[in-house]
């Protein structure tokens, strides 16, 4: 909402306040003002000129040599360029000096051979925005009634002496969508009067009736309809001061009778529409819903389809406006028009929103019937409107008025305590300053010992409970008056659940193993959503995505990662090492919320390791990888109840993929990327893993318990094993454990050899054992019998032959 | 005799003095003080003395044998400091040479804001609710007193699946579902971090996902000054100790009244700058007393319980407090970017 500084004064004495100051009360007290904006810009030396002569300038086609009277000395020769300038014109002329804006200084200058000693200015060279410009000057200079004065401040003249406000309104506040509505609000915010306009109507005796009747069948999408009609009106401009209103509210002037609907709109927020009379067609009103298939051709030429979903005002038999959006074409006021109807009406909310979204139209009046309007002053507006026409468009209003209503004011009485005011806010209010601040407002209340009864006006329908009273007595207090405390609660910890607690471990075991978090969005393409997915179901899918790229959640974060990857690597970080935490999505079926299930996922690129200098240089690979999960199972104690068995799965390295399974149910995997897919996401070797967080987070583990610190020397032995290339070292490990229960407490791989002293189809594994014995020192007959027997063990489950 | 001794104690000490290393050393003694040595082979002609001259003469030449004894071990410690910082020197090492790198990772700067911030609210006795990205329609909007057909349901484009669930467009359902977990009894006091998402097309200032940070008081006399004194203390602990905060009256459905919070800057302590638009305040929050019908709705009794709640963005708060300009680069995990923010 824009509202002219002005204009407003007209409502509420705003002496002593500046614009500025007044932009920041308003905003404090609850209403945003987005910007305060001078309309003169720093502006001066503009008066209104009388064009005396004006002929073709002797050098030049599209210029004219013009005489212009100022109003003080000689008439002085301007050259002019605007295609409309003509003798006798009434026009703004900026003299030798003046200051347009953007700094624009006017000078005396020669303009193809011919002098020229100022310039006629159009309303944009004055700074008014093309879109607001009345058509007929749009692409020249402004012309001005013949009765404006020469020599005056042209600037006064187009209401440019003023400030506007910019109101960024909230949902609720709909009653500031009006000038009255603003002047209540900053009546209450300074705590003066209102002074509201008058409408007296002379009408003729003539009856309302024997012109039109109205009858509305969709009572419940339209309340109240009333009308006047005003014939004999001459059509022509509206006076200059109306229009520099509209125009500084943003609003385009037509026409006398269009501008005065307008103006009514910007003052009460009611819209009006104004009706050719002898274009309806018929004598009666008819307001109901379109039928389907129906048709009606709008103000703006264009031919628009109906459905039963849409409000129409017809003449009995055809629309001829689509109610409360815009009017039709077939009934629209023109230059000729002699008797007009004036519909003031009150629209309800959801058939407006549908039409406005349904036709893309979105209007002053359409906003303003969406927001909801106050039907307690729909009447009184169509007064003003009909008076202003008398007034300023010649015609004479017929006696009466026609009408068809159900709507009937219901009083809204909202009752609140002192106590519960300031046991809500925390302050320490009397009742005298509630009651001062409801006064202010203009809201009629009673006192009762403390409780307060509010009569809730018509025009401020966002106020229905207490809560609503209290807010409005907080803001006007002023927020900055409230004490700051802070909750008197009986004290309990806080504290993370135990699920945030360990993801948080996960997250700092990960950066601290040299991983960055990424995060990556939940929308995807289909074509990828369950691409690596650990788990699929059914894609999630929006009703109406934005784009195919966005369209479903994901299933697997991997795919995301490796978009991240290849967007790093595309910007020479060649290495990376990425981890993000977050939900995929696995419907369960139409109607119901999908499963979020928590994944953790990595990818792993390019050098792991690097310090070169010392020549140490290391690439990733599957076991860094693999080592990365490791650490994380050992930080949750789950080790020892992992494994990892070879898999294949698509998009991944067939001989280099493993799953990872807990307690013998897959919990995730880890693998190198497949060479296509490498190349598809322009990367080189690349690895990826992902896993159910929750499988992991959720595990048991047992809780630490201290084992005692050896007192008795372990013996180590090595074992070096030549056993089948095929046969894996996990196997292997296993069963060298297990073969050595229970003096043997740890079996680790130090080598792995396969090559020319090997026969062909064999590998080695060297593994280092420590026995010990936690009662004594064991002897090397002990352990040499164990390690025969482990032997004996690998050898006839593997046929593993000692390496010689 | 005695002129001979000290003839051959001045000699060792001078041979002592000149031994460049330990076997030169080694030499000296054998030479002088070996059984074969000068010492030795002057006391053997002792015999030819009187006899009252022989025990000094003994006691000269043991005298004579200590300080020669004494000099060797003095000269063989410095030998061997020697010895020892040659070595050192010249295991020398350029200790300007670059170290082995430790690497580390770090988390995504929007996790770094909301533990903070997370921690921030623990300490007050808040615990951390989370819950699903993909809402229904009632929790996202109705119990949060936004009725099929609101205008308010405008000011959010939302990514729905079917008519009723949606992808969730703030972490306010969790106020509800929280509330209706306490069954009308309270306290409750959370905050919920968590993804959101709305139909924005992403620039610089928009992202179709983002994240919030929502907060829910609910006792029996819990006033809006509380949230005035719990606002005060989270941005004094997020931005500093010298900031204030100002309420701004506003609208939300799910409260009333309603309030937008700004921040004293802390940029330039409030004098104006670009930080803060030259206003010297910085929006960072969206508050107010929880409104009625949402407290109903989840099962509360209005008139014996109120509540506060509060929401705000971590991203916003990221880019305030780091100086990111724009959104895009939360998501496009720019290892560029995400290393920035290793540091404690
Ligand atoms: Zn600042």
């Amino acid at each position: 909402m824009l509202v002219s500084y002005r204009w407003l004064s007209e409502y509420v004495d705003l002496t002593g306040v500046t614009a500025a100051e007044l932009a920041d009360r308003i905003t404090k007290s609850g209403i945003e003002v987005e910007r305060v904006e001078a309309l003169d810009r720093g502006m001066n030396g503009v008066v209104i000129g009388h064009v005396l002569e004006c002929e073709p300038h002797p050098n030049a086609d599209k210029l004219r040599k013009c005489l212009v009277d100022l109003g003080e000395g000689e008439p002085v020769q301007i050259i002019c360029g605007a295609p409309n300038v003509a003798k006798g014109q009434k026009v703004a002329v900026a003299k030798v000096g003046a200051v347009l804006p953007g700094n624009f200084k006017i000078k005396r200058a020669k303009l193809r051979g011919e002098e020229s000693n100022g310039m006629i200015c159009s309303l944009q060279e004055l700074g008014v925005e093309t879109k607001v410009v009345p058509k007929e000057y749009a692409d020249g200079i402004f012309v001005f009634p013949s009765d404006a004065p020469v020599g005056a401040d042209a600037l006064e003249w187009l209401g440019l002496h003023d400030e506007v406000l910019e109101l960024s309104l909230t949902p609720n506040r709909a009653d500031c969508l009006s000038m009255i509505g603003v002047a209540y609000e900053v009546a209450a915010i300074l705590g003066r009067e209102v002074k509201l306009p008058k409408a007296a109507v002379k009408e003729t005796n003539e009856n309302v009736h024997d012109y039109i009747s109205v009858r509305v069948e969709a009572p419940e999408d339209n309340p109240l309809y009333a009308g006047r009609i005003v014939k004999n009106v001459r059509i022509g401009p509206s006076p200059l001061w109306m229009q520099a209103r509209l125009m500084a509210a943003g609003i385009r002037p037509h026409n006398n009778v269009v501008d005065i609907t307008n103006y009514i709109l910007l003052e009460y927020g009611q819209p009006l529409h104004a009706f050719d009379y002898d274009r309806l067609g018929s004598q009666e009103i008819v307001v109901r819903r379109a039928k389907a298939g129906e048709t009606i051709v709008t103000l703006d030429d264009v031919e628009r389809k109906l459905t039963e979903d849409h409000l129409v005002i017809t003449n009995g038999r055809e629309p001829v406006a689509l109610a409360g959006v815009m009017g039709g074409a077939n009934s629209e006021v023109r230059d000729d028009t002699k008797t007009v109807f004036i519909e003031a009406a009150y629209f309800t909310s959801p058939v407006i929103r549908q039409a406005v979204k349904d036709h893309g139209l979105r209007s002053e009046a359409s906003t303003r019937f969406e927001k909801g309007i106050d039907p307690a002053r729909t009447k009184e507006a169509l007064e003003r409107a009909a008076a202003l026409m008398a007034e300023y468009a010649g015609g004479e209003v017929v006696g009466g008025v026609v009408e068809a209503s159900v709507w009937r004011e219901e009083p809204v009485a909202v009752t609140v305590t002192l106590e519960r005011i300031n046991g809500v806010l925390g302050t320490a209010m009397s009742k005298e300053e509630v009651a001062v601040i409801l006064s202010n407002l203009q809201f009629p209340f009673t006192e009762d010992n403390g409780t307060f009864t509010i009569d809730v006006p018509s025009r401020r329908r966002d106020i229905a409970i207490e809560e609503d009273i209290i807010e409005e007595v907080a803001r006007l207090y002023g927020y900055d008056r409230l004490p700051a405390t802070l909750p008197v609660a009986e004290a309990k910890p806080g504290g993370l659940t135990p699920h945030q607690a360990k993801r948080r471990r996960v997250r700092r075991y990960l950066e601290g193993a040299g991983l960055f978090q990424a995060i990556t969005y939940s929308l995807t393409s289909p074509d990828k959503a369950a691409r690596f997915a650990l788990e699929t179901a059914e894609l999630v899918r929006l009703a109406l995505p934005m784009s195919e790229e966005r369209s479903v959640l994901r299933q697997s974060l991997i795919p995301h990662l490796l978009e991240a990857a290849s967007y790093n690597r595309a910007r020479q970080v060649e290495n990376v090492a990425l981890y993000e935490i977050g939900s995929v999505y696995l419907s369960k079926g139409e109607g119901v919320q999908p499963a979020e299930k928590e994944r953790l996922a990595g990818v792993l690129t390019g050098l792991w390791h690097a310090h070169l200098w010392q020549g140490e240089k290391k690439a990733v690979d599957f076991y860094v990888a693999k080592g990365i999960l490791d650490g994380l199972f050992d930080l949750f104690g789950l080790a020892a109840r992992i494994e990892y068995k070879p898999a294949k799965r698509a998009d991944l390295h067939p001989g280099r993929t493993a799953e990872i399974a807990l307690d013998g149910k897959v919990i995730g995997f880890v693998g190198q990327l497949h060479p296509a897919v490498q190349k598809e996401y322009d990367l080189k070797e690349t690895y990826v893993f992902e896993l159910a967080l929750a499988d992991l987070l959720n595990a048991e583990s047992e809780a630490i318990r201290y084992e005692p610190i050896p007192r008795f020397p372990s013996v180590v032995r090595d074992i070096a094993l030549v056993v089948d290339e095929m046969v894996e070292a996990g196997a292997l490990k296993q069963a060298i454990a297990e073969a050595g229960k229970p003096l043997v407490k740890d079996v680790s791989l130090f080598d792995v050899y396969q090559g020319e002293r090997l026969p062909a189809g064999k590998k080695s594994l060297a593994f280092s054992l420590r026995f010990y014995d936690p009662e004594r020192t064991l002897t090397d007959e002990e352990v040499t019998a164990v390690y025969e027997r482990v032997l004996a063990a690998v050898e006839q489950q593997f046929g593993a032959v000692l390496r010689g | 005799m005695k002129e001979r001794l000290y003839e051959l104690k001045q000699e060792a000490l001078r041979r002592i003095d000149e031994a460049k290393d330990v076997k030169a050393l080694n030499d000296v003694r054998v030479a002088y003080l070996g059984k074969k040595g000068p010492i030795t082979e002057v006391l053997r002609g002792m015999g030819a003395l009187p006899p009252e001259e022989r025990p000094k003469l003994g006691a000269l030449a043991n005298e004579v044998r200590a300080a020669i004894q004494q000099a060797l071990e003095a000269k063989q410690a410095k030998l061997e400091q020697e010895e020892v910082e040659r070595k050192l020197a010249a295991e020398a090492i350029d200790v300007t040479l670059p170290g082995r790198p430790v690497s580390l990772g770090n988390p995504h700067p929007l996790t770094r804001v909301i533990e903070e911030i997370e921690d921030l609210f623990i300490g007050m006795g808040y615990t951390v609710a989370e819950g699903p990205e993909v809402e229904t329609d009632y929790y996202n909007f109705e119990a949060l007193n936004l009725p099929k057909g609101h205008p308010a349901r405008d000011m959010q484009d939302s990514f729905y699946i079917t008519e009723e669930i949606l992808l969730r467009t703030h972490t306010s359902p969790m106020q509800a579902r929280t509330m209706e977990k306490h069954r009308g009894r309270g306290p409750v006091k959370i905050i919920c971090p968590g993804k959101v998402y709305r139909r924005d097309t992403d620039d610089a200032t928009h992202s179709h996902q983002f994240t919030q940070i929502e907060g829910l008081v609910v006792d029996r006399n819990i006033r809006m000054s509380d949230l005035k004194g719990t606002l005060r203390e989270f941005a004094r602990k997020l931005f500093g100790e010298g900031r204030d905060i100002r309420f701004r009256p506003s609208f939300f459905p799910f409260t009333e009244p309603s309030v937008e919070v700004d921040v004293s800057c802390f940029r330039c302590e409030g004098r104006g700058c670009g930080v803060c638009k030259g206003t010297g305040w910085i929006e960072i929050l969206g508050a107010g007393m929880v409104h009625p019908n949402v407290l109903e709705m989840a099962g509360f009794d209005s008139k014996t319980y109120t509540g506060f709640a509060f929401g705000m963005g971590p991203e916003r708060i990221a880019m305030l407090k780091y100086g990111i300009d724009d959104i895009r680069h939360f998501y496009q995990n720019d290892l560029r970017f995400l290393r920035q923010f290793l540091r404690v």
